[in-house]
């Protein structure tokens, strides 16, 4: 996928400088771009390991566990079938909880085994439509500390790099209301 | 409010460090483990970092993206979305690095505390890479048939490129 995008990135350019005539400057904006690449990850790299030192702290200290338990009378209203199985329940509210703290490398394995658990509870559509739900609510940011985008920030300079927090969890709230919602519609409609 | 954004950093390291005492963790060795996982990420995303860089500087000075702005620019003036953004837009639900490198860009073009750049940070942080996560799930479940997963998280995605824009308006606009 990837590989695509960057051969369209390259060759759409290369296409564009030559009808606007601005080949020099796409010639050395490349080598401008090698150079900006490795000066980026140079300069969030402190901040990364900073908040990754952080919510490992957090982790180790039952944040996630205590969190799950939080979720699960959520959870249950959402994943009514699936709430009836306890692998399934515990996978998932893992899932969301790692998602809330930003455990990204916790997250996917717990929402895979989620999955799988539901997979093996049968293939009738209440479970499908259950299995759509957790992939939309996975594909929507529930992170509540933003804290790459604010390493990013924080490495240009910005005067405060989380002050963009509250902004966040607005669009996050809205656009996982409207997943589910669209969830909640779909599965309805589609046959 | 600006004050408590500027404590944010503090007081979340603060709770940890005293949450760790209480749980009785050694907090030392987990916030080095932690670092290190850290430096791991950055290491992991740096090549891809490095390939997509140039790619995204070298489609700038290609004055394609002013193309396209210029496109639509009636659509995103309509919508309240700066047009600064529309790479990022494209990206994002396609590829995590290359939404990156591109926000990256935009935050370091316009300013951290600009509203494109702003607006680019709360897009990022509000969004997940939709198919990247679609593809992993359904692959990883065995299930061939993503029924309605894809119009709805895309669905998501609007709601959310659409309320950034929005939200930062009405912030710093």
């Amino acid at each position: 996928m990837l590989g695509y995008i960057i051969v369209g990135m390259y060759v759409l350019s290369a296409l564009c400088s030559i009808l606007t005539g601005s080949t020099s400057g796409a010639g050395s904006a490349v080598m401008d771009g090698a150079l900006a690449a490795v000066s980026f990850g140079v300069s969030i790299a402190g901040a990364i390991c900073l908040w990754s030192a952080v919510t490992e702290l957090l982790e180790r200290c039952g944040a996630a566990a205590a969190l799950s338990r939080l979720l699960h009378p959520l959870l249950r209203r959402l994943f009514p079938r699936s709430s009836g199985d306890r692998e399934a329940m515990s996978a998932l509210s893992e899932n969301v909880s790692a998602n809330l703290l930003g455990l990204g490398n916790a997250a996917t394995p717990a929402g895979i085994r989620a999955a799988k658990a539901m997979v093996r509870l049968g293939g009738d559509r209440a479970v499908r439509d259950e299995l759509c739900t957790l992939v939309v609510l996975n594909t929507a940011s529930i992170q509540l500390v933003p804290t790459t985008i604010a390493s990013v920030r924080a490495a240009a300079g910005a005067s405060s790099a989380f002050d963009i927090m509250p902004a966040v969890w607005i669009s996050s709230a809205l656009s996982v209301t409207a997943g589910l919602a669209a969830a909640a519609l779909l599965k309805r409609l589609w046959r | 409010m600006s004050a408590l954004a500027d404590l944010t950093a503090p007081l979340i390291i603060g709770a940890a460090c005293i949450a760790g005492l209480c749980a009785d963790v050694d907090i030392f060795a987990a916030m080095t483990a932690g670092a290190k996982k850290g430096l791991r990420v950055v290491l992991d995303i740096l090549p891809a970092l490095l390939v997509l860089f140039p790619a995204i500087y070298m489609l700038r000075a290609s004055g394609l993206p002013d193309v396209l702005c210029g496109l639509l620019r009636p659509l995103l003036s309509a919508l309240g979305i700066p047009e600064e953004t529309v790479l990022l837009i494209l990206l994002r639900p396609v590829s995590g690095s290359a939404a990156l490198s591109a926000a990256a860009d935009i935050i370091a073009r316009c300013g951290p505390d600009s509203l494109a750049g702003r607006t680019a940070a709360v897009m990022s942080g509000s969004s997940e890479t939709t198919f990247y996560v679609i593809a992993v799930y359904f692959t990883a479940a065995g299930v061939r048939d993503s029924r309605w997963a894809v119009p709805a998280a895309l669905f998501a995605d609007l709601v959310c490129f659409l309320a950034s824009a929005w939200v930062c308006r009405l912030f710093w606009g």
